[in-house]
């Protein structure tokens, strides 16, 4: 018993354990997530986070020893949003095309997540810090953190709401799209990546390029006019 | 396999630069895909070299918010604290900005009669 547990204590505090357990929970996710056809529910990222959290809070293991492993994933980040460039390169005609109705999407969509959630915020009677952490929650992660510092919000609650407004765009997209009938992929995932950034991206790409492309355009310039609206919004509080 | 990762992180490397140089206001990775994206328009042959590796990170961009969201799950006190406000206001605001954001793309390409081919 001994042995098992000097060998627990060795693994633990080293990178490899829980890199390889955090592909482990991806590839179990990947893999219910197609068994389940794809469904809004069965998200990947929402699977995988609850099988690691499980996991950390069965075993004792802090947060911190946790991303000594996985922070080699959380830095292909960057590459990533780098590297969607690629499919915007590809779809570049239509999207100059479809240069108008992008515009008008984004700021439409923009306005609406900034606004609703200050005024519902407002109305159910949260205070100005929680207000500033929510108005640039739709941006993608690391714009929406320093836009909240900068007008006075918590970075680590923006942290928390940006990555729960991701999984709640990704589950409620394709249900919401039949609703109202919206069968033009580039107008589904360039609203997608407005509202829900990468992990809305991530989603669009599971369900169509055109989708994932598009997505990727409204995730980057929702970051950049997000920057420009939310503190104009939360000024109005 | 290593030319196409170099392309992407110096790319990312130029971001970083202009984000601090330049724009603070934007992230550098996001700089970094508006530069690549003009070095792609500017140099079609680099868009086929670099895009299957491209594309193979992009199947999996689920996997790069794991670790991240895996850190939330530790935070969600902070939501408790504010209870109930907060996840309706989550949850409506994206919703009605999905609802809006789409509605209005398809709304103008329709009538400027631009159906998608």
């Amino acid at each position: 018993m001994t042995e098992v547990w000097q060998l627990w204590t060795y693994l633990s505090e080293g990178p490899l354990l829980w890199l390889t357990v955090t592909l482990m929970a991806y590839l179990a996710a990947e893999r219910i997530s197609l068994l389940a056809g794809r469904a809004p529910l069965a998200n990947p990222v929402l699977l995988a986070v609850i099988l690691l959290a499980v996991t950390l809070w069965a075993t004792g293991t802090e947060y911190e020893t946790y991303f000594e492993g996985a922070q080699f994933v959380h830095f292909l980040l960057g590459p990533a949003t780098v590297a969607l460039a690629v499919p915007l390169h590809a779809n570049l005609g239509r999207v100059r095309q479809a240069l108008v109705p992008m515009l008008a999407a984004l700021l439409a969509g923009s306005l609406t997540a900034i606004s609703v959630a200050l005024g519902i915020g407002w109305l159910m009677g949260l205070e100005m810090q929680a207000l500033s952490s929510l108005a640039p929650k739709s941006a993608t992660a690391p714009v929406a953190m320093g836009v909240a510092e900068r007008i006075g919000g918590a970075p680590a609650l923006t942290a928390v709401l940006v990555i729960l407004t991701g999984v709640i765009g990704a589950i409620v997209v394709s249900p919401l799209m039949t609703i109202l009938r919206i069968r033009d992929w580039r107008a589904r995932g360039f609203a997608l990546g407005v509202a829900a950034h990468g992990i809305g991206t991530a989603r669009a790409f599971q369900v169509n390029e055109t989708a994932g492309a598009f997505s990727g355009i409204g995730m980057g310039l929702n970051a950049i006019l997000t920057a420009i609206l939310a503190p104009l919004a939360a000024s109005l509080f | 396999m290593i030319f196409p990762i170099t392309v992407l992180l110096l790319f990312q490397l130029l971001g970083e630069v202009a984000s601090r140089l330049v724009l603070p206001a934007l992230p550098g990775p996001v700089l970094g895909m508006v530069l690549l994206l003009g070095a792609l328009v500017t140099a079609p042959k680099l868009a086929a070299a670099i895009r299957p590796t491209a594309n193979g990170i992009l199947s999996h961009l689920s996997l790069l918010f794991v670790p991240a969201g895996v850190g939330v799950v530790g935070h969600l006190d902070l939501i408790a604290a504010h209870g109930l406000a907060l996840i309706t206001a989550l949850v409506l605001s994206t919703v009605l900005a999905l609802a809006v954001g789409a509605l209005v793309f398809a709304g103008v390409a329709k009538a400027m009669g631009q159906a998608d081919d």
